[in-house]
């Protein structure tokens, strides 16, 4: 039984059954498939993170991306354009020089670059030294990209379903029965279930479901809001983040300008989007662009965000038998959606942890071991 | 999001800065390395009702307790935090 049709539930039950044969496999969503953060991320896909268990992890998933297309025979467009981070400041320097000799360690393409070097790459950034936050580099991640985010979710729903994997939206998980440690079942608003194994894939909502099962979770769920402008021809090529600005932008196939920014500064499970977050984004990326002024934004929205105290996810076995996690996915775990999904799948089939997310473990808080990326995560995408 | 500032009266939330949910800290001197780091990490994430501290970093920079509910961002009572830290 998985709970939450996002990228992750539906990636877990579509590995669960094309890798381990296993079909008795539903996944039960309260709304429709990818109504929770899978249908609101701006899709940015990439691996050069910080630490070496992160870089691995998500160089894993751009592997399991390039292949996704030929894989569901459904076309995701896994556009892989390039993702430039901005550096304004040493400090950022610094940790983009850390990042890139942990990236070269783990093979992942990915260098400290110069800022005539990045204004050859996009010739619209604002170079002055009298910017507010002048540009003095960069950290350049040539397969990093974008990708169709709805396409993935219904290319995942679509092949797990026609391998026999049983899809109910409409379907809200209310309580799960736990007798003596281990899990019996889950109760849905359409009736109870029987069920020796429940995976929490809830992202924003995993406290909730966690809570049912009697575990606790190091979660706080913050609304991260995006927004997009009016088409217009292409001419960004790569996705370019500004750690110090907190804004980053990519322009989508459609011609549209994407934005994005970190989490909203408080806690809350509503999805309504705020003017202060137009506004600042707004005025960020102009501080980067100045030419895009007379681009109109269309439209905003908002996503619910399971942040971490280490900004690294929560997978794999919990102390109730039955009931595993796979959750924690803050602003960046689309990417992770298909070595998440393979990875829970194995551990769901076979019992083992896979070596690529026993780091990731729940009891890491409780032992003091955190995996931290926050120099590498946090501006959300 | 409108706060109540039992000194400024109500404020726009973006006066203050959201600093944690009301957790209680063990005691330092007995507590288990297991019983800090839950006092670390673990958080109750509520959706309702729920009890928080905020700085009113704008206003007075008083530290205030904020009643609101997660689902909707209604606030419903904020008061002082240096009058309850001592009870
Ligand atoms: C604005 C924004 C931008 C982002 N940008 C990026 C990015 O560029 N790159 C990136 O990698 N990540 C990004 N992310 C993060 C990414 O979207 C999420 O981490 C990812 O989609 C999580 O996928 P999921 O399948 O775990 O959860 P979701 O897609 O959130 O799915 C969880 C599902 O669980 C369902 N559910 C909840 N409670 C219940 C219940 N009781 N019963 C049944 N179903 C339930 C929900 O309805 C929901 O559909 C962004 C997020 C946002 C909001
Ligand atoms: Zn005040």
């Amino acid at each position: 039984m998985i709970v939450g049709g996002g990228v992750h539930g539906l990636a877990t039950a579509y590995y669960l059954a094309r890798n381990h044969g296993l079909t008795n496999v539903a996944v039960l969503e309260q709304s429709y498939l990818g109504s929770g953060g899978s249908g609101r991320n701006t899709a940015i896909i990439r691996s050069n993170y910080l630490t070496p268990e992160g870089v691995r992890f998500y160089d894993r998933s751009v592997k399991l991306y390039e292949e996704l297309s030929t894989d569901l025979n459904f076309n995701v467009m896994f556009s892989q354009r390039g993702h430039l981070t901005l550096a304004h400041n040493d400090a950022s320097l610094r940790t983009m020089r850390w990042r890139a000799e942990v990236n070269a360690l783990q093979g992942v393409d990915s260098d400290v670059i110069g800022a005539a070097e990045v204004g050859r790459l996009v010739p619209q950034l604002d170079l002055s030294d009298t910017a507010h936050h002048p540009i003095l580099g960069g950290l350049y991640h040539p397969p990093g990209g974008i990708i169709r985010h709805d396409a993935v979710v219904w290319g995942y729903a679509r092949a797990a379903d026609a391998l026999g994997v049983h899809l109910h939206q409409g379907t809200e998980v209310t309580g799960i029965d736990v007798e003596g440690d281990a899990v019996r079942g889950v109760q849905t608003s359409r009736g109870p279930i029987s069920t020796p194994v429940v995976v929490n894939c809830t992202a924003g909502w995993a406290t909730l479901i966690a809570d049912m099962a009697g575990v606790r979770l190091p979660i706080t769920t913050f609304p991260l809001q995006a927004a997009v402008t009016e088409p217009v021809r292409p001419f960004l090529k790569t996705v370019v983040v500004s750690g110090s600005l907190h804004v980053y932008v990519s322009q989508t196939a459609r011609g549209e300008l994407v934005f994005g920014a970190a989490v909203d500064p408080f806690p809350s499970y509503s999805m309504r989007g705020s003017l202060q977050f137009t506004e600042s984004v707004a005025g960020h990326v102009l501080e980067l662009m100045p030419a895009l002024a007379p681009l109109r934004v269309l439209r905003q929205w908002a996503g619910l965000c399971d942040m971490t105290p280490d900004f690294s996810p929560v997978m794999g076995v919990t102390p109730v038998d039955g009931f595993y996690l796979d959750v924690g996915w803050g602003t960046y775990g689309f990417k992770a959606g298909p070595v998440a999904g393979e990875t829970m799948a194995e551990l769901v089939a076979t019992g083992k942890t896979p070596e690529l997310i026993a780091g990731f473990d729940l009891a890491r808080f409780a032992e003091g071991r955190l995996v931290g990326e926050r120099g590498a995560a946090a501006v959300g995408h | 999001m409108l706060i109540p500032c039992p000194l400024c009266g109500p404020r726009d939330a973006l006066e203050f800065r959201f600093v944690d949910e009301t957790v209680r800290r063990p005691e330092p001197q007995s507590a288990s390395p297991e019983q800090w780091r839950s006092y670390l990490y673990l958080r109750a994430n509520r959706a309702g009702a729920v009890t928080e501290l905020w700085l009113h970093r704008s206003g007075c920079r008083q530290y205030v307790v904020v009643e609101r509910d997660s689902l909707t961002n209604t606030v419903t009572a904020a008061r002082l935090a240096r009058k309850e830290a001592v009870s």
